[in-house]
């Protein structure tokens, strides 16, 4: 590889962040300081290089958090430090909407103006924020997609360079002035349990939530916390992932895919060095399941993470989290350490079990949530999914087979290894076994997450969210995100299940449910939805790349004035990405569009 | 290349049938490859031999069966028993997308000649999205911000459309005519120079090829080998004298002629094409399947060709002025 660097140089305070960043002493940089005698170094075999690249994002979202942005002198340091020539570290810095690459204040407040929160006064707030009223000191704004928050609207998510990141919610959100700078809004008051299901007997993934303290080890352990762990040693590997099999357990991400073909597959590989990827990249509009788990269970995560290492024979498992995030982040961090700190987790645990995990903090981009896109990411790339075969299983982190499942679908090992596989298949339906965790969010009384078998219908899951706010009644429900599709009150008896969800054409997604009343502008609706898939598509393939920006134009255009023939164009380009699209992204990009059509929504 | 090989014969193979004829491929051949093999045309645009697959223009779909999504041909490895239709009605329809979608955002206008085939025989219609966008101001993609976008009207469809760049006397980067086909960045990087000098930055529509911090290509890494040039399937990227010649209206394929020879730098014998036009070297080339080159040159061979020409030592022609404006860093 042939590398050649700018002239521009860090200050010190950027080469000791990319220092602390990467775990690179700095004095081993200096002789990469560009010049004419090294002009060009030239290096020959990448494995220094590639053993480096999987740190450039992380490099690049310390300096972005420490620093505010990333200048081209700190560009160029990482870029020396990890032998990244310059050009690709450009195109991976350039790829995510929380990295900048220009100058900028050392506050920066992503608004969510996406499906709930521009219902519920994020627009209000905008315009607030636009016309001058409201300005935070030393900030600038930008509009963000779905930040998760959508049971406490509205929401922003806040970069503050040299200081803890934050989310702000609800009321809070427009009280600048009421922010502290350590703490996680809502401020100083008392708050509500994390759930409206809170202290129910039936709650088996939720059971700790809002019950232990999520910082202590102490607590969760009190509450019979690392029991599955030890259960799963007793029962050696193979037994867990039969067990797994056994209990029926399909991914709750989204591609309900069972979870025990890529676990048997990656246990039973003749590779040795395996990975696991615990994808808490939760972006898709209108889903925090994950996030409510992660911010107040984080033990159970990691646990979960620690059986399902060990049954498949992982050293190394990596925990994606979304960047806006910033309180899961904090919590699952000290749950690592003190995890350690117990000997219940690393190298040398006194569980026996040789298993580490490292967070990895994504930057802004919902297409990581992919699981190839997401490998890419780690792996210093840009977010870009890969096309399939070879499926993670057999090639996926740095090239070895990887199982990867998102944050609800590992936290049920938990009671599949205390209780067994049957039991768990007990629960449920034959084809959707265990609890299933639904985001109800929009038009209904009390937002939040809720737990369920799978079998509760639609109308159910909407009667225990309270049901709509008095005088309004249901128009119809966004299912599944935007990636998901709406339906009609007719579908309120239907069981959220698989089966019964793709029966009726549907899909339960990452488990959104998301009622709009009588008044709700779905032209609005979509367009927000057109605008998010066209934002957050990597670019990579050209039916998601132009066919996401001939969506958003085509809806432009049917919501004023339409050519003759767009309503039949939008099905062709929706049936060409479908088709041709790498990922899954360009496959649903166009599927609530769709269904609004046909509903007669728009 | 076909010889009869015994190491071929032994090797193992698998049966997959295509639109209805079944054929006998080496195993870890591609469906591309086995279509080849049969000589089913299958349409490609960020496929090269000498590069690796990337599979992201997806206009070589194909149809297997038991397969939820189409397939690329270029990448996807043929599996015994594979049934697989490369002219189905899904087929048709992906790659008639594909093609309207690239040919309603990016000017196609020097795009290899096969593309205007495909686009009559997909039956492709870019001009149905509407007029293209009025194009960017110099720098102004470069700039965008990943997650945003302005809002839209429906009323054009959006195109890269943007000034050319030129920023020295070699080559110039004419961004309108770019697929994003990634070829640029495999020959600069892992599959030939080793250079790394461009890579995609930025995402969704606004992906675009850049050095980083969209520097002049002479203050980054390139070495000026021009293999990005000898990929580029669209004209994207061009000699800077062929672009002065077009500018001016004197760029003619029907006066030029093709010598092979052998470049005269260095012993490693690379084959050099040179396109002559009025007897002045315009372009030079090498062949891809020169097994010396695989099609890709260094600075030398593929610039360093004044001195068989100097000119001011013969007689003026026609051309002459407009390739000695090619020698200036700024354009008029």
């Amino acid at each position: 590889m042939d590398l050649r660097f700018t002239d521009a140089q860090p200050t010190a305070e950027e080469r000791r962040v990319v220092e602390r960043a990467t775990g690179i002493p700095d004095s081993e940089s200096h002789d990469r300081v560009r010049t004419d005698s090294n002009l060009r170094i030239f290096r020959t075999g990448r494995r220094s290089v590639v053993n480096r690249r999987h740190l450039l994002l992380p490099a690049l979202e310390t300096v972005q958090s420490e620093i505010g942005w990333v200048s081209e002198g700190a560009l160029m340091h990482i870029c020396r430090v990890l032998s990244v020539p310059p050009a690709e570290a450009w195109g991976v810095a350039t790829f995510y909407s929380l990295i900048s690459v220009d100058p900028s204040p050392p506050q920066v407040w992503h608004i969510c103006d996406d499906i709930v929160c521009r219902r519920q006064g994020a627009l209000d707030l905008i315009d607030r924020f636009e016309s001058g009223e409201l300005q935070p000191p030393d900030s600038r704004w930008a509009p963000s997609p779905c930040l998760g928050q959508c049971d406490r609207t509205p929401a922003a998510y806040i970069q503050r360079a040299g200081k803890d990141d934050m989310v702000v919610v609800g009321p809070d959100t427009a009280r600048l002035n009421g922010l502290s700078p350590d703490r996680h809004s809502p401020n100083g008051r008392p708050q509500p349990p994390p759930i409206p299901q809170f202290g129910q007997p039936h709650l088996r993934l939720l059971r700790r939530v809002g019950a232990v303290d999520p910082g202590s080890i102490d607590s969760y352990l009190a509450a019979g916390g690392y029991q599955a762990l030890e259960a799963a040693v007793r029962m050696g590997r193979a037994r867990v992932v039969a067990e797994v099999k056994a209990s029926g357990l399909r991914g709750r991400g989204g591609a309900a895919f069972p979870a025990w073909i890529k676990w048997e597959t990656v246990a039973n590989s003749p590779e040795p060095v395996r990975y696991l990827i615990c994808n808490a990249d939760e972006s898709e509009p209108g889903t925090f399941k994950d996030r409510v788990l992660m911010e107040d269970d984080p033990f159970s995560v990691v646990e979960a993470m620690t059986i399902t290492g060990f049954a498949i024979g992982a050293r190394r498992g990596y925990l994606y989290i979304r960047g806006e995030y910033p309180l899961a982040t904090k919590r699952l961090s000290r749950a690592l350490q003190e995890a350690r700190r117990q000997g219940l987790l690393g190298e040398d645990a006194d569980t026996g079990v040789d298993f580490d995990i490292e967070i990895r903090r994504g930057q802004g981009a919902y297409i990581c949530g992919e699981e190839t896109a997401l490998m890419n990411s780690i792996e210093g790339l840009r977010g870009e999914p890969r096309n399939k075969p070879p499926f993670p299983t057999v090639s996926g982190l740095f090239g070895k087979p990887t199982v990867i499942n998102n944050v609800e679908t590992l936290c049920n090992v938990l009671d599949i290894v205390t209780e067994g596989g049957d039991a768990f298949a007990q629960l449920g339906t034959a084809q959707s076994t265990g609890p299933k965790l639904f985001c109800l969010s929009g038009a209904v009384k009390r937002p939040g997450v809720y737990e369920v078998e799978f079998g509760a219908t639609l109308g159910e899951l909407i009667d225990l969210a309270g049901g709509l706010p008095d005088g309004l009644h249901l128009r119809a429900v966004l299912l599944g995100g935007a990636a998901g599709s709406f339906v009609l009150p007719d579908l309120l008896s239907m069981p959220l299940t698989f089966e019964a969800a793709s029966e009726a054409g549907v899909s339960l997604g990452s488990g959104v449910i998301m009622p709009f009343d009588q008044h709700t502008d779905f032209g609005d609706i979509l367009t927000r939805i057109a605008e998010f898939f066209r934002d957050e598509t990597c670019g990579q393939c050209v039916p998601c790349r132009v066919g996401t920006v001939r969506l958003e134009e085509a809806l432009a255009r049917l919501r004023r004035q339409p050519r003759p023939g767009d309503k039949d164009l939008i099905a062709e380009i929706d049936l060409a990405m479908r088709d041709a699209s790498i990922c899954g992204l360009g496959h649903t990009a166009a599927i609530a569009l769709r269904s609004a059509l046909d509903l007669g929504l728009l | 290349m076909d010889q009869p090989d015994t190491a071929k014969v032994a090797t193992e193979m698998v049966q997959v049938t295509i639109d209805g004829a079944s054929v006998a491929v080496q195993k870890g051949a591609t469906l591309l490859e086995a279509c080849q093999q049969m000589g089913t045309e299958i349409p490609t645009l960020c496929y090269l031999e000498t590069l690796t697959p990337v599979n992201v223009c997806r206009v070589c779909v194909v149809e297997v069966e038991r397969n939820r999504t189409l397939v690329p041909a270029c990448s996807r490895m043929a599996e015994d028993g594979m049934v697989v239709s490369t002219d189905s009605e899904r087929v048709r329809h992906s790659r008639k997308m594909v093609l309207e979608f690239l040919g309603s955002s990016v000017d196609l206008s020097l795009a290899e000649d096969e593309v205007g085939d495909w686009m009559e025989r997909y039956g492709a219609d870019p001009a149905r999205y509407g007029p293209v966008s009025a194009p960017a101001a110099a720098g102004e993609r470069d700039a965008r911000k990943p997650g945003h976008h302005h809002h839209v009207n429906g009323e054009t469809a959006e195109g890269v459309h943007q000034p050319t760049k030129v920023d020295n006397t070699l080559y110039i980067r004419d961004y309108s005519r770019c697929i994003l086909c990634y070829k640029c960045v495999e020959a600069c990087g892992i599959d030939a120079q080793g250079t790394y000098a461009i890579a995609v930055a930025g995402r969704g529509f606004d992906a675009r090829i850049s050095t980083e911090m969209d520097l002049p290509l002479g203050d980054g890494a390139c070495v000026f080998c021009g293999n990005c040039i000898g990929v580029c399937p669209t004209g994207a990227l061009m000699f800077r004298s062929e672009w002065e010649l077009r500018r001016a209206d004197l760029w003619d394929p029907q006066a030029q002629s093709v010598t092979r020879t052998v470049c005269s730098y260095c012993g490693v014998g690379c084959n050099l094409e040179l396109h002559t036009q009025d007897n002045r070297i315009v372009k030079v080339t090498s062949p891809q399947d020169h097994e010396v080159t695989s099609g890709h040159l260094c600075i030398k061979g593929r610039f360093g060709y004044d001195y068989v020409q100097n000119l001011g030592d013969v007689e003026q022609n026609s051309i002459d002025e407009v390739l000695q404006a090619a020698r200036r860093r700024s354009p008029k």
